[in-house]
């Protein structure tokens, strides 16, 4: 099953770098949400599968009763999805800034903000 | 414990400088001579010990671990430096007040020369040579900010950056001549490896740690073809090129080849290569000083070539040479820094510094005119004053030569003649004559201008009639540590009728009649300016301006402004630096083992992938939404099949809120466009599905591999015990690992404190819309 997910993530990899390389500012934001789904599955699928079984420790117990999956990139992914969310939100809310006050979304027309011109 | 205090007690008195400018005022000057006055007291304290042939260390750890301590050590030659440094920086203090009084930078000033002072002391005095370096570099960085003390001006900002520049890049040689000088001898101390000095000189690296180490002497102390910068420092207030840039800073190279000497030196190669630099050094300074008709131009170019004559002094390195190096050190400092002191107060007074217009400052400025006239004539070597002695014994010393010593024999008159030509044009000529209209009308400078020449002209007087009073006690320990066994040290004034004698009278006779026909003198060297541009100083000028080329061009090509390049460089980059590894030692199963897949994980991985692609195709921004919303909900659904509630419940939460601000932002913006070519669309999808394929094959090898597993079953085991949770994810990310939670926390608190000042956020446009 790893095999299947190594796949999943290279779609995704794919179709979110595609996007960001796109000229419209919005297609990199969506692009950014594809490429985390991916960076966070690979985390995920590199510490191993297992089906079922999460990491509880059940009543009279003193561990998880194995197998069970593993806590540690759970614990991990989850801060990254988080993070994730704010960054997005912060991106988006800078996409629509951006637009509003350069008035395209066109990024090839957002080159000489600092006054670099060539 | 005294000279720790000693040394670093500068810096926090520099620190305190400001304030204390702000509370006495004009009389700061005062207070603050009071520090490097105590400090040379103290120091004096040192003599008689060290006459007697000891010398005293001290030590405390500092970065023990790379063999690095705050180790001193005062011997003679640190001493002579020290009480150089300690005794000329009183005066400069003083004269700082008076020169830059009402300046309203004079907190300023002193925050740095102090800083300055006490960099220097630790220079002269550290014993490990990792804490030398530290010190020896911070008096670069110091002199540069001094250079440039008048900030405003383009032309003291670029010979500050010149100064450090080329005093910088001789420190960096430096640094690596002093590690391998360390490898070479085994020990990180001078007063260790001075004891190796067999096996540094027959180390097979002695060539390079010796070149590299006189790399940072040469171009600190201004040697040929480094000697440009030293000049251009003249952009300084005048007391400090009295003080860096003729007294001290620029004698930091000198004492380096002095202190490492008896290590590294007396070899032929080393004789060498310093009589060489120092002579020619020596001979162009001289000659290019006479060109001048700027006051502080005429002294930094004889600077120069005194600088060349110690060079040229410690390279012969026979016991005379030493003597006459460290004899005219003492000289050199006495002279020049009160001929320094005495042109600022003449620029202070009179408004200008061109020759050409002064004279006759005699009547209006006596006392100056005495301490001028004083300094003047021992730097042309006339008896009794201290700078005959100096340049007797700089005779003595190169007629000791065993090859060459003619040439180098005219080398030194021919710049000694030179040298009484600018005695008499910066020291005699601006008050003997007719007086002159001057910018400014001159009267006598305050006590703080002429007391610092005064007090070093009576140095020079004293010390030249009655040598005895330093020779055994001061310059006999100095000379012996330059020549790493003891040496005698008597000094005479009158020596009977040899060679010696007979070239300064013939130095001095030359001397003034060059001196009456130094206008026909200027206009014919002046020929030879053209050469110039040929020179180190339009190399380095060439230099700087090829490296800003380079810059704009790297910046124009890398920098270029379009995010998708930046992209495209990082994954290309990462795709190729990858696949190499990737194939060589990974264990790619290509096949795949995809025996073991359910038939829902089957649907549920095609539906994320068709939900990605149908997001990349679309044609309507909703669309793309909801695709990607369908792609977060299907991430959910494969969390939980494998186990990790927790993360399913978070993606379900945080993909609706994503959608939803999509859909609340889009609103507001334009429909999709297809704005690229079709050719740059297909070399994206190649690019980003090579990094899909890098990114499936990377997952394929790594999951083969099981890292660490002790961690995982740590918290697995403990969860309940330790931290009484049975949901274990959840301990690790509130107990195990709280701090790193918190750092999420801050980390959303920051994006939610941008997001809500990026919806505040008024710029100017949208207050003109407004109006």
């Amino acid at each position: 099953m790893e095999t299947l997910m190594a796949i999943l993530i290279g779609g995704l990899f794919a179709s979110g770098i595609y996007l960001m390389l796109r000229r419209s500012i919005v297609k990199l934001a969506i692009g950014l949400v594809l490429l985390s789904q991916s960076a966070n599955l690979t985390i995920f699928t590199v510490a191993g599968l297992t089906r079922g079984n999460p990491p509880l420790v059940p009543e009279g117990e003193s561990m998880p009763l194995v197998p069970y999956a593993d806590p540690l990139p759970q614990a991990l992914v989850l801060t990254a999805i988080v993070i994730g969310f704010g960054v997005l939100a912060f991106t988006l809310v800078l996409v629509k800034r951006v637009y509003q006050t350069v008035g395209t979304d066109d990024m090839d027309e957002m080159r000489s903000t600092d006054g670099f011109k060539d | 414990m005294g000279i720790l205090v000693a040394v670093l007690s500068g810096f926090l008195v520099a620190l305190a400088a400001p304030w204390l400018t702000r509370w006495f005022g004009d009389r700061v000057g005062w207070v603050i001579a009071l520090l490097p006055l105590s400090i040379t007291i103290y120091l004096l304290t040192f003599i008689p010990d060290l006459a007697d042939g000891g010398s005293v260390r001290y030590s405390i750890e500092w970065i023990p671990a790379l063999n690095i301590n705050l180790s001193f050590h005062v011997d003679g030659l640190g001493l002579v430096f020290a009480l150089l440094i300690s005794g000329i920086g009183t005066l400069i203090m003083l004269y700082g007040g008076g020169y830059l009084q009402g300046h309203h930078q004079l907190g300023r000033f002193y925050l740095y020369i102090l800083m300055f002072m006490a960099s220097m002391l630790g220079v002269v005095l550290a014993d490990n040579i990792i804490t030398f370096f530290v010190f020896f570099e911070l008096t670069s960085l110091t002199s540069y900010l001094l250079i440039g003390f008048d900030h405003n001006a383009s032309k003291s900002r670029y010979s500050a950056r010149q100064a450090l520049l080329v005093t910088g890049i001789g420190g960096q040689f430096l640094l690596v001549g002093l590690i391998l000088l360390a490898i070479a001898g085994g020990g990180w101390e001078f007063s260790v490896l001075v004891d190796q000095a067999d096996v540094i000189q027959d180390h097979a690296l002695y060539v390079p740690i010796m070149f590299l180490i006189l790399g940072g002497a040469f171009t600190k102390s201004a040697q040929v073809p480094f000697h440009f910068w030293l000049p251009g420092a003249m952009a300084a207030p005048t007391p400090v090129s009295a003080y860096l840039h003729s007294a001290t800073m620029v004698k930091a190279g000198v004492y380096l080849m002095a202190r490492i000497n008896p290590t590294i030196g007396g070899t032929d190669l080393w004789q060498f290569v310093l009589v060489t630099f120092g002579a020619a050094t020596m001979l162009l300074g001289a000659y290019l000083a006479v060109q001048r008709t700027d006051l502080k131009q005429l002294l930094a170019y004889t600077t120069v070539s005194s600088l060349g004559t110690l060079t040229l002094l410690i390279g012969i390195g026979t016991d005379v040479a030493l003597k006459a190096a460290m004899v005219f050190l003492v000289v050199h400092s006495l002279y020049k820094g009160a001929l320094f002191m005495v042109a600022g107060t003449i620029d202070h007074e009179t408004g200008t510094r061109d020759i050409r217009v002064l004279g006759g400052l005699r009547k209006l400025m006596p006392i100056t005119s005495i301490g001028a006239a004083v300094a003047a004539l021992s730097m042309a070597g006339i008896p009794p004053l201290f700078g005959f002695i100096g340049k007797e014994l700089v005779y003595e010393a190169v007629l000791d030569l065993d090859t060459f010593a003619i040439i180098i024999a005219v080398v030194a008159v021919v710049s000694n003649i030179l040298m009484v030509v600018v005695a008499g044009i910066t020291g005699i000529q601006p008050f003997i004559g007719e007086e002159k209209e001057t910018p400014k009308h001159a009267h006598e400078a305050p006590a703080s201008l002429y007391i610092g020449p005064l007090v070093l002209g009576t140095l020079s007087l004293v010390v030249g009639a009655i040598p005895a009073l330093i020779d055994t006690s001061i310059m006999e320990p100095a000379v012996s540590a330059v020549a790493g066994q003891p040496v005698e040290v008597t000094l005479y004034i009158w020596h009977g009728v040899n060679a010696m004698l007979i070239m300064s009278i013939i130095t001095v006779a030359v001397g003034v009649v060059v001196f009456m026909g130094r206008q026909q003198l200027r206009s014919v060297t002046n020929q030879t300016n053209l050469l110039a541009a040929l020179g180190p100083e339009a190399i380095y000028a060439h230099l700087l301006a090829g490296l800003d080329w380079l810059s704009r061009t790297q910046t124009k090509i890398i920098q270029n402004g379009y995010l998708r390049f930046y992209f495209l460089t990082i994954i290309v980059v990462l795709v190729v630096s990858a696949i190499y590894p990737l194939m060589a030692y990974g264990n790619i199963q290509l096949a795949g083992d995809l025996s073991d897949v359910r038939i829902y994980e089957w649907v549920v991985v095609a539906i994320v992938l068709m939900s990605a692609i149908m997001a990349v195709r679309a044609q309507s921004r909703l669309a793309a939404v909801a695709a990607l919303g369908i792609v977060g909900y299907g991430v959910a659904t494969i969390y939980i099949l494998y186990g990790a509630p927790d993360l399913a419940m978070t993606q379900i939460l945080v993909e609706t809120l994503t959608v939803i601000l999509f859909v609340l932002v889009l609103y507001r913006l334009p429909q999709f466009a297809t704005l690229s070519e079709r050719g740059s669309r297909i070399r994206d999808a190649i690019i980003a599905g090579t990094g899909g394929l890098l990114m499936t094959l990377l997952v394929l090898v790594v999951s083969n591999e099981r890292f660490y597993d002790s961690i995982s079953q740590f918290h697995a085991e403990e969860s309940y015990p330790s931290a009484f949770g049975r949901n274990v994810v959840n301990v690790i990310l509130v107990d195990f690992r709280a701090i790193d939670t918190f750092g999420e926390i801050i980390v959303l608190a920051v994006a939610g404190i941008g997001v809500y000042a990026l919806l505040r956020l008024r710029l100017w446009e949208d207050r003109s819309e407004e109006k």
